[in-house]
């Protein structure tokens, strides 16, 4: 995986969609969910992906995590071709470069918050004191020192996201892949946890892609994406450099 | 990654204590079940045994009548034997420790006012020796006795007890039917048969006077014969069925009217109905480890959508499948070896109590033990696995859309 930053091509794109569609079903019943993105992003931005239900943001998002695949078209995450890429070698691509915040947190139940953290370190082989360790300053970032013990059950859906932007942010990703990262969460709530991302966009130069329908949260973002019928509608740059307000 | 692996797998684990507690429960139930069934079927078994042994198993019966299988009983169709078809046994038949004609009847034994129903049997010292039967007390009859057929009797340990109680029951005497008769011993208690007969119900009289008091003929019911020491009982029972083919004339393919019982006969019916007991116990027990395996098959299946939304998480966090997979394997087979342990502890614990309270013998089957624990980590590999190897297979995307 560790072949040469950002491609051959000489461009500086972290990730570059060309062409991509997503066809769910064969036939008459066939639905297009994508039906042709081309996208680049670069290194360090922040990238809101808007749009009404069904536009396709979330199929997107999918793609670009290497959650799923598209039906063609082609995605180069630095420079490599993702689908050349094996089940398994994808699933080494996430556990190296991508970090995932979902709506519904997807934390393990009954499991510690440090627990939870420390779970893609396991996964990258990394020894169990440096894990600990690795996790525990990951929820001190995230402003939940002194919860390390608490399992999911036990904290509110603010504390849960912010466990599973920890979880995200513990290897150091390229991208931080961010579903509807507040949709289940109240707007004071909301503000913190977009207030965090864009802390980590800013001081640690990952690059996020949030997947929001909400005008209020993609503001943070440098630039809207905006998604229609399986396509992109329009681009606004919002012209600022990383947070809003 | 291995260590790592299972690391996971024991904190999947303790994190579904319920799950984890729940299925180890089913499978507990299941190899327990089966390892007292089967353990307690062979302690039945080695009881039999042991019980026929008991009855002499060099010992062997000549009855006039075919052959039907069960214990006791003749045909009447077949003319009776006589003293003389015992004597011409003890003179012809090499290598006999003893031969003894008896003839049984059932009647009332009655003293005082105590009132017994028994067997009665005449018979000659012999039969004590060939039953290997000592006596308790007293002393057995004497050559007059037994000559004369005076009516003189040994009672069994069963006799005593409903008659006499704590009495000595040497000198005293009982009536059986209109013959009055002095107890001169009493015999030590055999206990039951592996079918069930008490052995000690019964009251031993002279032959002669059992025939002329009693029956009031000179018949011979049934001949004991006892086999010497290293003496095989198939020749000694073949030796006898040509010598009392000859005596009785029976034509060379004419059916015997008479029958030659070997306790290995006997010992064969038995074990295989023991056998057949132990395999319907073992059925019932299957039963129980198949239905703790649904169960098993309950808990995974119901657990199935937060563990797929789990899988999910890993599969998109990083993991490969194949580290999922193992991580699951790992699951199953310790929950599962970790209920088959205690189940087979458990088993084997249950299956000693029940021994004991059964008076049985407590006979380990490690065959069993080995099979049980199989089955029961194969049904917890098969049920926490694969379902778990459905969800690892999907699209991550998928595993974390799981409903």
């Amino acid at each position: 995986m560790n072949t040469t930053p950002y491609g051959n091509n000489g461009k500086n794109h972290l990730i570059e969609l060309k062409g991509i569609t997503k066809v769910y079903g064969t036939g008459s019943v066939a639905m297009h969910a994508l039906r042709g993105i081309d996208l680049c992003i670069d290194p360090g931005e922040f990238v809101a992906v808007m749009g009404p239900s069904g536009s396709g943001k979330s199929t997107c998002m999918n793609i670009l995590g290497c959650l799923d695949t598209p039906s063609a078209g082609s995605y180069l995450f630095k420079g490599i071709d993702v689908g050349t890429l094996s089940r398994d070698q994808r699933a080494i691509l996430r556990r190296n470069y991508l970090g995932f915040v979902f709506q519904g947190f997807n934390l393990l139940n009954r499991t510690s918050a440090l627990e939870n953290v420390e779970l893609p370190l396991i996964y990258r082989g990394v020894p169990a004191r440096q894990r600990h360790d690795r996790a525990r300053k990951a929820l001190a970032a995230v402003g939940l020192t002194g919860w390390e013990s608490h399992t999911p059950g036990e904290l509110s859906g603010g504390q849960q996201q912010r466990v599973a932007i920890a979880r995200a942010v513990v290897i150091e990703p390229e991208v931080l892949m961010a579903d509807e990262p507040t949709g289940n969460l109240d707007s004071t709530t909301s503000r913190e946890i977009m207030d965090l991302l864009s802390a980590f966009n800013r001081e640690h130069g990952i690059t996020i892609v949030m997947v929001t329908h909400e005008a209020d949260m993609a503001v943070y973002a440098r630039r809207t994406i905006h998604f229609l019928d399986g396509i992109i509608d329009t681009e606004v740059d919002n012209g600022k450099e990383g947070v809003v307000q | 990654m291995t260590w790592e692996t299972i690391l996971l797998a024991l904190r999947a684990i303790r994190r579904n204590v319920l799950r984890s507690s729940l299925t180890i429960l089913g499978i507990v139930i299941g190899v327990g079940a089966v390892i007292t069934m089967v353990t307690l079927g062979g302690g039945a078994t080695a009881q039999v045994t042991s019980e026929i042994s008991s009855l002499g198993s060099n010992m062997l019966q000549v009855r006039p009548g075919q052959d039907f299988h069960g214990p006791g009983g003749t045909r009447s169709s077949a003319e009776p034997f006589k003293i003389d078809d015992a004597e011409a046994i003890s003179r012809e038949i090499f290598g006999l420790e003893a031969v003894s004609p008896t003839g049984t009847s059932s009647t009332q034994v009655i003293s005082g006012n105590k009132n017994w129903s028994t067997t009665i049997m005449g018979v000659t010292n012999a039969y004590l020796q060939v039953r290997d039967w000592p006596l308790e007390s007293g002393r057995e009859f004497s050559e007059a006795e037994s000559r004369s057929g005076r009516a003189v009797c040994i009672i069994g340990a069963t006799i005593k007890k409903e008659i006499f109680g704590d009495k000595d029951p040497v000198g005293e005497t009982i009536r059986l039917k209109k013959l009055s008769c002095q107890v001169v011993g009493v015999l030590e208690s055999k206990g039951q048969t592996g079918f069930g007969q008490d052995q000690d119900d019964v009251v031993l009289v002279p032959l002669r006077a059992f025939q002329r008091r009693l029956k009031g003929n000179t018949d011979v019911g049934a001949i004991y014969v006892s086999a010497a020491d290293g003496i095989s009982t198939t020749t000694v029972k073949e030796d006898i069925e040509q010598l009392m083919r000859e005596r009785r004339r029976i034509a060379s393919g004419e059916d015997d009217d008479f029958h030659v019982r070997d306790m290995q006969e006997i010992v064969s019916t038995l074990t295989s109905t023991t056998r057949i007991l132990t395999a319907l116990l073992g059925a019932v027990a299957a039963v129980s480890l198949l239905v703790g395996g649904i169960g098993i098959m309950n808990i995974m299946l119901v657990s199935v959508t937060e563990r797929t939304r789990e899988i999910g998480t890993r599969l998109a966090i990083g993991a490969l499948e194949r580290e999922v997979l193992m991580q699951f394997l790992i699951e199953a087979v310790v929950l599962s070896s970790f209920g088959g342990l205690i189940g087979i502890i458990l088993g084997l614990v249950s299956a000693g109590i029940g021994a004991h309270i059964l008076g049985m013998p407590f006979v380990f089957n490690a065959g069993i033990v080995v099979i049980a624990f199989v089955f029961s980590a194969a049904v917890g590999v098969v049920f926490g696995f694969f379902p778990a190897r459905q969800a690892a297979r999907l699209d991550p995307i998928e595993a974390l859309r799981h409903e």
